[in-house]
């Protein structure tokens, strides 16, 4: 894995440590130039194919172009002013549409009836892309805020609802069995052995769901909008700034790793107890 | 002798699958006295584990009865501790989390019953090691003091050393001994192993298969410690093996290959 700063996280245990079977993993300059090689050779690349007029510059711009580019946002203070605004839409969204799916998730997870109910029309939502339904909450929500972060929140909804049914219904029977000799009462089976066996399956399910929310705001935010970052890339296409576009992408790109990020710390901090292959 | 801690009288299973009804086991007596080390011993196959998990109450729908305490056995409860092959531990708990288990480590006396317990299985400095730090044998450990802390009227190990290397299932065998010394828990050992069944067991019961019977019920007269090594134990062992061909001779068949 790729993610070598969160494997330098300090072992949770004391036994750990001193029997070693959780060795850290400390950053080394060797790391960091294994993983920087490509991209710098890319750019490199990319900036002499530019230079030499092989790329042209009415489709595409130079990495410095786009440095300058970004220096010139970030001092006219509409970079971040753009990257608020398009993360607010994201977390608001992702709130909706990740805490609803959580709570239909443990609902059909825990009951056959429920998820017979209500598992089909989801099923049926989940194949419509949010582009599709766009238009519709436009017309719904006018062009506000609020059908932004729907579109968004209906995104995030399924991948968490998926995986948290999935969570629960993989809970291991050997374990139910410990559960039921050891006399737990329901409550305890549902706090202390499905709900801590499903996490992995959850947070996976949040991982996709905030990737699909990042993906949900530049359909948004490019559909309609004044603002954000898909609106830098919107306005970019539309006046021949292409160095504009790139910025936009990249800023995506960037956000989207490091939320991902943020959440593989998470796991790795959760799941600690996790005994599987590390790379 | 009084009222046995655990009685069964004809005792009866059977499983139905689509295509058959297999009977697993079939018209059970035993009695189990307070205080009694008993090994199970039969090839696999022969109905060792069903007969254990309908005493556990973790198998219901049997003919017959099974009363412990004089109470019909109806379901699973921590008056009946059961040990399981793998320990089957919870991966996101720790050693004493694990032990504790639905109880707080917060109260005082489950921490001070935990802290016990740790020493009684001896594995101390491990309380907060994770079950993936663990070798088998010390896994194996954190579950019998899992159910040791219910503080169980009876004590059901189905093969639990099965898995072990010779040493350590050795060992094992003595931290086991050394528990029924000091807490008098009744325990029911389910094992395929002739020498396990008799260095443990204050007696051995004999099953066989096809349906799973009863073949024998042997005491087992030799004082503890026993030394495996020694001629008496050797002539002990010698018996239970005759007792195994003279089944064999009877109706065994291709299932006496398990043992
Ligand atoms: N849940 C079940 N469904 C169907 N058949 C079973 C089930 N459990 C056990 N059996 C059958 O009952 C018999 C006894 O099984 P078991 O008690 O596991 O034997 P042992 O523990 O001595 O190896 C076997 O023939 C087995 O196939
Ligand atoms: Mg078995």
């Amino acid at each position: 894995m790729s993610d070598r700063v969160e494997a330098a996280l300090p072992a949770q245990s004391a036994v750990a440590g001193k029997k070693g079977t959780r060795r850290r993993r400390r950053l080394t300059i060797n790391d960091i130039a294994v993983g920087a090689a490509i991209p710098i050779v890319f750019l490199v690349l990319w900036q002499m194919l530019y230079e030499t007029g092989r790329l042209d510059a009415n489709f595409f711009s130079s990495p410095t172009d786009i440095a300058s580019a970004i220096g010139e946002l970030a001092r006219s203070g509409e970079l971040f002013r753009d990257i608020g605004i398009s993360l607010w839409r994201v977390v608001c969204g992702f709130a909706i549409g990740g805490t609803l799916g959580l709570i239909f998730g443990l609902l059909s997870g825990f009951s056959r009836r429920t998820e017979m109910m209500i598992d089909p029309l989801f099923q049926l939502l989940r194949m419509t892309p949010s582009l599709a339904i766009a238009p519709l909450f436009i017309l719904w929500f006018g062009f506000g805020e609020t059908s932004k972060v729907l579109i968004i929140a209906v995104g995030a909804y399924f991948p968490i609802y998926v995986n948290t049914v999935l969570g629960i219904r993989n809970v291991d029977n050997k374990l139910v069995e410990v559960s039921q000799v050891l006399a737990y009462s329901r409550f305890s089976q549902i706090a202390k052995l499905i709900v801590p066996s499903s996490v992995p399956s959850i947070l996976l399910g949040v991982r996709l769901s905030l990737a699909v929310a990042w993906l949900s705001v530049v359909v948004a935010e490019m559909i309609n909008s004044k603002s954000g970052i898909g609106y830098l890339i919107y306005f970019g296409q539309y006046n021949s700034r292409i160095d504009y576009i790139f910025v936009g992408i990249i800023l995506f790109a960037t956000a989207g790793k490091l939320v991902d990020s943020f959440v593989r710390y998470l796991e790795r901090r959760l799941l600690g107890w996790r005994d599987n292959f590390k790379g | 002798m009084g009222a046995a801690l655990l009685e069964i009288r004809e005792l009866s299973k059977s499983f139905r699958t689509d295509s058959k009804t297999v009977q697993a086991l079939h018209h059970i007596e035993l009695d189990v006295q307070e205080g009694e080390f008993v090994t199970v011993i039969g090839p696999s196959g022969c109905g060792k584990s069903t007969l254990l998990r309908i005493v556990a109450g973790l198998d219901v729908g049997y003919e017959g009865q099974a009363t412990l305490d004089g109470r019909a056995i109806s379901g699973p409860g921590i008056d009946k501790g059961f040990i399981f092959q793998e320990p089957r531990l919870f991966p996101w708990l720790t050693v004493e989390k694990n032990i504790a288990a639905d109880l707080s480590l917060r109260n005082p006396e489950v921490k001070r019953r935990v802290g016990e317990l740790i020493e009684l299985v001896r594995l101390n400095g491990f309380e907060k090691a994770y079950p993936k730090e663990l070798s088998g044998g010390m896994a194996q450990r954190v579950s019998i003091a899992r159910a040791l802390l219910r503080n169980p009227r009876i004590l059901l190990l189905d093969e639990p050393f099965g898995a072990l290397d010779a040493f350590t299932r050795a060992h094992m065998q003595e931290v086991l001994l050394d528990i029924w010394r000091r807490n008098g828990t009744t325990m029911i050992f389910v094992t395929h192993d002739i020498d396990e069944a008799v260095f443990l067991g204050s007696r051995i019961v004999i099953l066989k298969p096809r349906p799973g019977e009863i073949r024998a019920k042997i005491g087992v007269d030799l004082p503890y410690p026993r030394k495996k090594a020694s001629a008496a134990f050797q002539d002990f062992r010698m018996r239970v093996l005759n007792e195994f061909e003279r089944i064999d001779e009877l109706s065994w068949g291709e299932a006496g290959a398990g043992i």
